[in-house]
């Protein structure tokens, strides 16, 4: 299916977003305006915005400790992410969930997770509140290579399976879980293949080509939302930075970080809709200019922010107690 | 009033809640019970038979069986829940909370604090744990402190069939996430329970007793043999006070102290090993908040630091006897 050109520039918005926004967390964090870790997201935008692309906000998404990019992609505000991740006042979780727990309820974004496989189970209740209530919304697990390993990710898929709940796992394999390759650590050709043996359909796709995600994507999607049960896609990404912000990547090549850095996302979405005559590259440069301003006003406003008042240490921990 | 068993009042509640809210689902190993076999679906209701009699009513959609797998269980139930539903999921016993602990006190028991008060986790997680079924080391334990420990939690321990009843309802309509756990060693245990749908408050102790000479603190199936205790203990005249505090969290501190301050003597009986107990908790409790009261040191009748033992002879001397209990009773006065 054809994409509009106000639907290839929402698409490059939200990727180009992405690419700002954790360059500027890479510079906070270097600055030290961000306090704990930082897992960046640099290399993999094709990959959440081609599978959030045709999500709305009744859809649900549970995603992982490298979840910047899943929380843009699903449509969270930049300026109450900066603050949440800087510990501000303001923050879309009040800054009690920082970077590896940002979510936004209102936006469908059930959590970044810094439990390696803690968002593919809670995903299938997602998905099986959709399948109970008769609506055609799905719900999405991110994960990554490192959790496909995860017993609860495999728990969840032959759940999802036998439940036949509208739900897609979403393997993005960036090559490493933390500092191990996936080549080592995964016993399969294929995470699809592992999904296979669960019992569901299947596809990899190049991570890094946004227009294949979102057609992959949209196969997920027919699938689930037709009454077929869940859908598995693996990504292929490539990671640019290293686990976190601050890691030197020894245990990468030269010739493999020089790879990943020229299979690039973003170089590869305007090389294919100007090759194509889909947009003017001054549109996407016009879209580039326009998110950098709103990323750095939104983080420099994070800087000035309030830290949270101490009155909110006790406060949300139970409804009512 | 009919007279029923604790499992039936706990198979009531649930009943009860199902038909009042289309929210309400079960999930669990064998909740319903013989799920794509060649015989009757739904004949079982859970191995200990609590929840027989539903899957006939409210069907598959809502009686859900489920593989082995505890957490894609308690996981499934927690995302279920934090979108909208009200589960109720069976984690068949609380020995198995080491299969799933990740998805309740990482996931479920952290939503509302870490999304900034946004998410409501309406999850209730139904358990069994306890000794005295000769089970053995990994299907007799109470593991309610670890429980009680985790902030976003509740955790509940039913005594009666009347307490079991009203607290299920209370925890299903609860909008935190819940952990009921069940006395095994109580399923046939019979009371009297009304036929109506009614509520008991958390965080509200039962004072099953009231008496001037000491204060007996019991949770769970403790509270039968506290109150055993207690009439053995008035045929020598001593009439002591037996609190039930019915949720370990919240924990009605108050009460605790004050009948603490009344009697001056307090004795807690816990089914657990005794470090990080409750009964380590209560006697926090009463010396950080009513120490000037105490007439006596506080007396801890626990299970000893061990797994449960398998021969009957050792089990039974794990427990806190009857015998056990008067006599830290009488040592305190």
């Amino acid at each position: 299916m054809q994409l509009s050109r106000d639907d290839l520039k929402r698409a490059y918005t939200a990727m180009f977003t992405i690419r700002a926004f954790e360059e500027r967390v890479e510079k906070e964090f270097a600055d030290g305006t961000i306090p704990g870790f930082a897992h960046v997201y640099l290399g993999q935008e094709a990959s959440g915005v081609g599978v959030c692309f045709d999500l709305t906000d009744d859809d649900w998404i549970g995603s992982t400790h490298r979840g910047h990019g899943h929380c843009i992609a699903k449509g969270c505000e930049i300026e109450g992410m900066f603050l949440e991740i800087m510990g501000r006042e303001g923050g879309i979780c009040g800054g009690k969930g920082g970077s590896m727990h940002i979510a936004d309820m209102d936006k469908g974004m059930l959590g970044a997770n810094a439990i390696v496989g803690g968002s593919p189970p809670l995903a299938v209740g997602a998905a099986l509140t959709q399948k109970l209530r008769g609506t055609d919304r799905v719900a999405v697990a991110f994960s990554g290579d490192g959790a496909s390993n995860q017993g609860t990710t495999l728990e969840a898929m032959n759940m999802a399976v036998i439940l036949k709940v509208p739900m897609i796992f979403v393997f993005e394999n960036n090559g490493y879980g933390e500092f191990t390759a996936s080549d080592y650590s995964v016993g399969a050709a294929s995470l699809a293949d592992r999904a296979a043996a669960f019992g569901m359909p299947a596809q990899t796709v190049d991570g890094a080509d946004f227009f294949a995600v979102h057609a992959a994507m949209r196969d997920a999607l027919e699938h689930a939302r037709s009454g077929r049960g869940p859908y598995t896609l693996e990504t292929r990404c490539s990671r640019f930075l290293g686990h976190f912000v601050g890691d030197p990547q020894k245990y990468r090549g030269p010739e493999e970080l020089a790879e990943a850095r020229a299979n690039d996302p973003i170089s590869r979405f305007r090389d294919r809709v100007g090759e194509a005559a889909l947009l003017d590259m001054a549109e996407l440069d016009e879209i580039e200019s326009a998110v950098r301003a709103r990323v750095d006003a939104a983080a420099a406003a994070a800087r000035e922010a309030p830290m949270p008042s101490l009155a909110t240490l006790e406060t949300d921990v139970y409804v009512k107690y | 009033m009919a007279r029923i068993s604790y499992r039936k009042a706990i198979n009531q509640a649930l009943e009860q809640e199902m038909a009042r809210d289309p929210n309400v689902i079960l999930m669990g190993i064998d909740v319903g019970g013989g799920s794509g076999g060649s015989g009757d679906v739904g004949s079982v209701g859970g191995v200990m038979g609590v929840t027989k009699g539903l899957y006939p009513r409210f069907g598959p959609d809502r009686v859900i069986d489920t593989p082995i797998s505890e957490s894609a269980i308690i996981g499934a139930a927690a995302g279920a829940a934090v979108t909208g539903m009200r589960p109720v999921a069976e984690l068949m016993f609380v020995d198995f909370l080491g299969v799933c602990l990740d998805q309740i006190y990482n996931q479920a028991a952290k939503f509302r604090y870490m999304f900034g008060g946004k998410a409501r986790t309406p999850l209730v997680i139904r358990t069994m744990g306890g000794a005295g079924m000769r089970a053995g080391a990994q299907h007799s334990q109470m593991l309610h402190p670890i429980l009680t420990m985790i902030p976003g939690l509740k955790v509940v321990m039913p005594s009666s069939p009347y307490d079991a009843k009203g607290l299920l309802i209370r925890a299903i309509r609860d909008d935190d996430p819940v952990v009921f756990l069940e006395s095994k060693a109580l399923y046939d245990m019979k009371g009297e329970v009304p036929e109506e749908a009614y509520e008991i408050p958390f965080g509200e102790a039962n004072w099953l007793r009231e008496g001037p000479d000491a204060t007996i603190v019991a949770f769970g199936a403790m509270v039968p043999r506290a109150m055993q205790a207690a009439d053995a203990l008035a045929k020598d005249g001593v009439r002591v006070t037996v609190l039930d505090p019915r949720t370990t969290s919240p924990l009605d501190e108050d009460a605790i102290l004050e009948s603490v301050e009344d009697t001056g003597r307090l004795i807690v009986v816990d089914e657990s090993p005794p470090r990080c107990s409750l009964a380590a908790d209560v006697a926090a409790l009463a010396a950080s908040r009513a120490f000037g009261a105490l007439k006596a040191p506080v007396g801890m009748v626990t299970c000893p630091h061990t797994p449960v033992p398998f021969a009957p002879n050792l089990e039974d001397a794990y427990m806190p006897s009857v015998e056990r209990i008067v006599a830290a009773v009488q040592a305190t006065l």
